[in-house]
């Protein structure tokens, strides 16, 4: 179980005299839950997912973002403290973000040219399993761990393309059989693996990729950023059929950004939340989201006004 | 050898180190009439071959330095009466020897520890390993022999197959008269390979040398010549580093191939040089009808490079393909490139350079495809893509196009990117740190090449430029 806390966060844009774009985001989401984040352009959907993941234009002026984990799933922690389990996340990197279970699922992901998805997302797997452990471990195994890693660099035993075999936790054969698992529950060409990763693909494709690579990584939290746009209805059945998966069979948390209520006849959330001028201006359950979808913004932020 | 020891991560430890110089003749600095004469007679060379020899130093006397191009690297260091031409390493055996176990300990070591023996371990059908100026080791497998195959060192190729070596040896392809350094060459070339394929013979393995330079100071000159009959088909591939000392060395090398009617010819190069090498090398193909010439190379290290292979589209139907990559860090001028001539009908090219700076690096892509009049139909097609990692490094593109011909078809794209921080963001996102990330765009980025390359090479090319970037090479 895992919870993704976010206390009064504000950010700005990382440069001098930089927009504020993020003005006290008050968001919780936990393990098993589906929240929808909806909210017009401009009001800070996309920089609070990329502030979440820990991208480097976006500078956190105030407030804190937590992850906490709970020791009874993960054996490594099974003898933890309470406060051992709880990182603040704007101290740590993307990658270490990315170990501890926090996937960002990109509007427009980058394509890579000359890198095969079986290729990355074998080693994005195994970097993250790496940087978990030590991640979780106290300070005692650290020089231990130094020797360990370099050993295990030693060499590649098979092309550089397919990355060093002997090298993490998950190897070639078994990493394939994972793979396919995963493509064939999201209804994917099996071509895909060995193709460059988003170099060519449709809107479509990289939508569907991005599914699944949430998919192997198996995160806690998944920020999805309008994972919907851009989708025929086949696929968007496709990509709500992973993300549903993400949930029910893994248990993670989502927080799915969307401008469209049509993702969430399919994807069904617990709790809707709209945001304005960089804030959750209000939340409430599925309803909300038809509400938005007949009557638009502009009454939420009359209320919004009224509070204030 | 084994393969932990292969699969050493230390790179570093591997291209770094140095023998102590035992050498049975050394040249004395500079370069004379005299010196070319002490070589020639060391080598006990036919008389022809000295005189090739002299003319090619008095025309080298004679050339200007290929200072006055535009934006040319900086070669005021490069001061031939500083170099040692030729030393001969203390070995018996003249012209090489064929069982490992016969050379002397210390260069056994040497290359133990580049991986050679291991890669011929892995079946290839050939290796020659040469040390400083000449080849110490030599083997071709027994049935590529009796198919009149021929890989020898080319001073070895001098003495036992003078009539071919006469006829293509610097007159056709690369004549001394080409440039300054091609005429330096010509009058103290040493060791190399010699490559010869019959008619409609297909050699299915890749034919692999090693060049290794290891004393201060000096030269290294080989020649390769290569020349596959009709029909024929041989992928020739070669290595090459030298460790760091604190004088400049310089590399000259000469590479002729002669691709006859219908054959083809793949030249694959890996080079790793030391960043005080000068490397400044003359290579040409000439392609008859129908023949296939491809140039794959890496171009790592040296503090300058001037490269631009070259193929001459003589006969109808001739394809020639480019891929190239050049790496350049701090302090290093990597300026490379490709030359096409398209001089008969129905001719095809590509070239796809790639390169990549960093730290305050230069690279240079300098081209030059020629289409002559009546070399109807003939298509070219030349992509550069440069990848930069950051503001200081400087990449420029200048490819030269002569077209004498109306009907022709001529295709150029340059593009030029610094690495993309949303790229390594996307993948940092996904657990890789920020190094991996950048090592896995680059991996990307040449993977073009490592594509058409044996894997040891592929892997050893990779190797080097994770440790280019990580900057740990000295």
């Amino acid at each position: 179980m895992a919870t993704l806390e976010i206390d009064n966060l504000h950010a700005e844009v990382a440069e001098e005299g930089g927009e504020t774009i993020l003005r006290g985001v008050e968001l919780e989401v936990g393990s098993n839950e589906i929240h929808a984040l909806m909210g017009p352009n401009g009001s800070g959907k996309s920089t609070l997912a990329k502030v979440i993941a820990g991208h480097p234009a976006y500078e956190v002026t105030e407030g804190a973002v937590r992850l906490h984990l709970d020791g009874d799933e993960f054996e490594e922690l099974a003898e933890a403290d309470e406060d051992e389990l709880s990182w603040n996340l704007l101290d740590l990197e993307p990658n270490e973000r990315a170990a501890l279970g926090i996937f960002l699922g990109f509007q427009y992901p980058a394509e890579i040219e000359g890198v095969t998805m079986v290729n990355f997302l074998r080693t994005a797997l195994n970097a993250k399993l790496e940087e978990r452990e030590e991640l979780f471990e106290d300070e005692e195994d650290e020089e231990e761990e130094t020797d360990a890693t370099n050993e295990d660099a030693a060499g590649y035993d098979t092309s550089p393309m397919e990355g060093p075999a002997d090298e993490g936790d998950v190897g070639v054969a078994e990493f394939q059989q994972i793979l396919q698992e995963k493509m064939e529950q999201l209804d994917m060409d099996e071509s895909f693996a060995s193709r460059y990763l988003n170099a060519g693909f449709s809107g479509g494709e990289k939508k569907q990729n991005e599914v699944l690579q949430a998919a192997v990584l198996e995160p806690e939290i998944a920020v999805l950023d309008e994972i919907d746009s851009g989708l025929d209805i086949d696929r968007l059945q496709d990509v709500s059929n992973g993300i549903n998966a993400l949930r029910d069979e893994q248990g993670a948390g989502i927080l799915q950004i969307t401008h469209y209520q049509r993702i969430l006849d399919y994807v069904e959330p617990d709790h809707v939340h709209v945001m304005l001028d960089g804030q959750v201006a209000t939340s409430g359950g599925p309803e909300l989201a038809e509400k938005l979808e007949d009557e638009g913004y502009d009454w939420v932020r009359e209320e919004a006004v009224e509070a204030a | 050898m084994s393969s932990e020891d292969l699969q050493d991560t230390n790179t570093e430890k591997r291209f770094e180190f140095k023998k102590e110089e035992k050498s049975a003749f050394e040249a004395e600095k500079g370069l004379t009439e005299e010196t070319i004469r002490v070589i020639s007679e060391d080598k006990d060379e036919p008389e022809w071959m000295l005189e090739r020899r002299l003319r090619a130093l008095e025309q080298f006397k004679e050339m200007p330095m290929p200072d006055d191009w535009p934006a040319a690297p900086d070669l005021s260091e490069v001061d031939v009466d500083q170099i040692v031409p030729y030393i001969r390493p203390d070995i018996e055996t003249r012209g090489g020897v064929d069982d490992w176990n016969d050379l002397p300990e210390e260069i056994q070591d040497t290359f133990d520890k580049l991986g050679i023996p291991e890669a011929e371990k892995n079946a290839l059908s050939g290796v020659g390993a040469q040390y400083e100026s000449e080849i110490v080791y030599q083997n071709m497998q027994e049935r590529w022999e009796e198919k009149g195959v021929i890989f020898c060192d080319m001073d070895k190729a001098v003495q036992e197959h003078p009539e071919i070596v006469r006829e293509y040896f610097m007159t056709k392809a690369v004549p001394p008269s080409d440039n300054k350094f091609a005429a330096l060459h010509g009058a103290i070339w040493s060791g190399g390979s010699f490559v010869y394929v019959p008619e409609d013979t297909t050699v299915d393995m890749p034919v692999q040398a090693y060049f290794r330079m290891n004393s201060d100071g000096m030269g290294q000159f080989e020649h390769t010549l290569i020349v596959a009959e009709e029909g024929s088909e041989v992928h020739y591939i070669e290595g090459c580093s030298a460790p760091k000392y604190s004088e400049f060395n310089l590399h000259s090398g000469g590479v002729e191939v002669f691709v006859k009617e219908g054959a083809h010819v793949q030249y694959s190069t890996v080079q790793n040089w030391s960043k005080n090498t000068y490397n400044l090398n003359t290579k040409r193909a000439i392609a008859e009808a129908d023949a296939t010439m491809e140039w794959v190379s890496g171009s790592m290290g040296s503090k300058a490079t001037m490269l631009y292979p070259s193929t001459v589209l003589k006969g109808p139907g001739a394809t020639d393909n480019h891929i190239t990559i050049a790496f350049a860090g701090e302090g290093q001028d990597i300026d490379t490139g490709a030359k096409v001539y398209h001089n008969a009908p129905d001719t095809k090219s590509t070239i796809e350079s790639k390169s990549i700076s960093k730290d305050g690096g230069r690279t240079n892509y300098r081209g030059l495809v020629h289409m002559a009049d009546g070399a109807t139909d003939s298509s070219t097609s030349v992509e550069c893509d440069a990848l930069m990692f950051d503001n200081d490094s400087t990449s420029d593109t200048m490819p030269y196009m002569e077209i004498q011909e109306q009907n022709v078809d001529v295709a150029h794209e340059a593009t030029v990117g610094k690495i993309g921080d949303e790229d390594v963001f996307y993948l940092q996102s996904r657990g890789l740190d920020d190094d991996d990330a950048k090592q896995m765009i680059v991996a990307g980025f040449i993977e073009p090449i490592t594509e058409e390359l044996p894997i040891e090479y592929a892997v050893e090319l990779n190797r080097l430029i994770e440790l280019e970037m990580e900057g740990s090479l000295g």
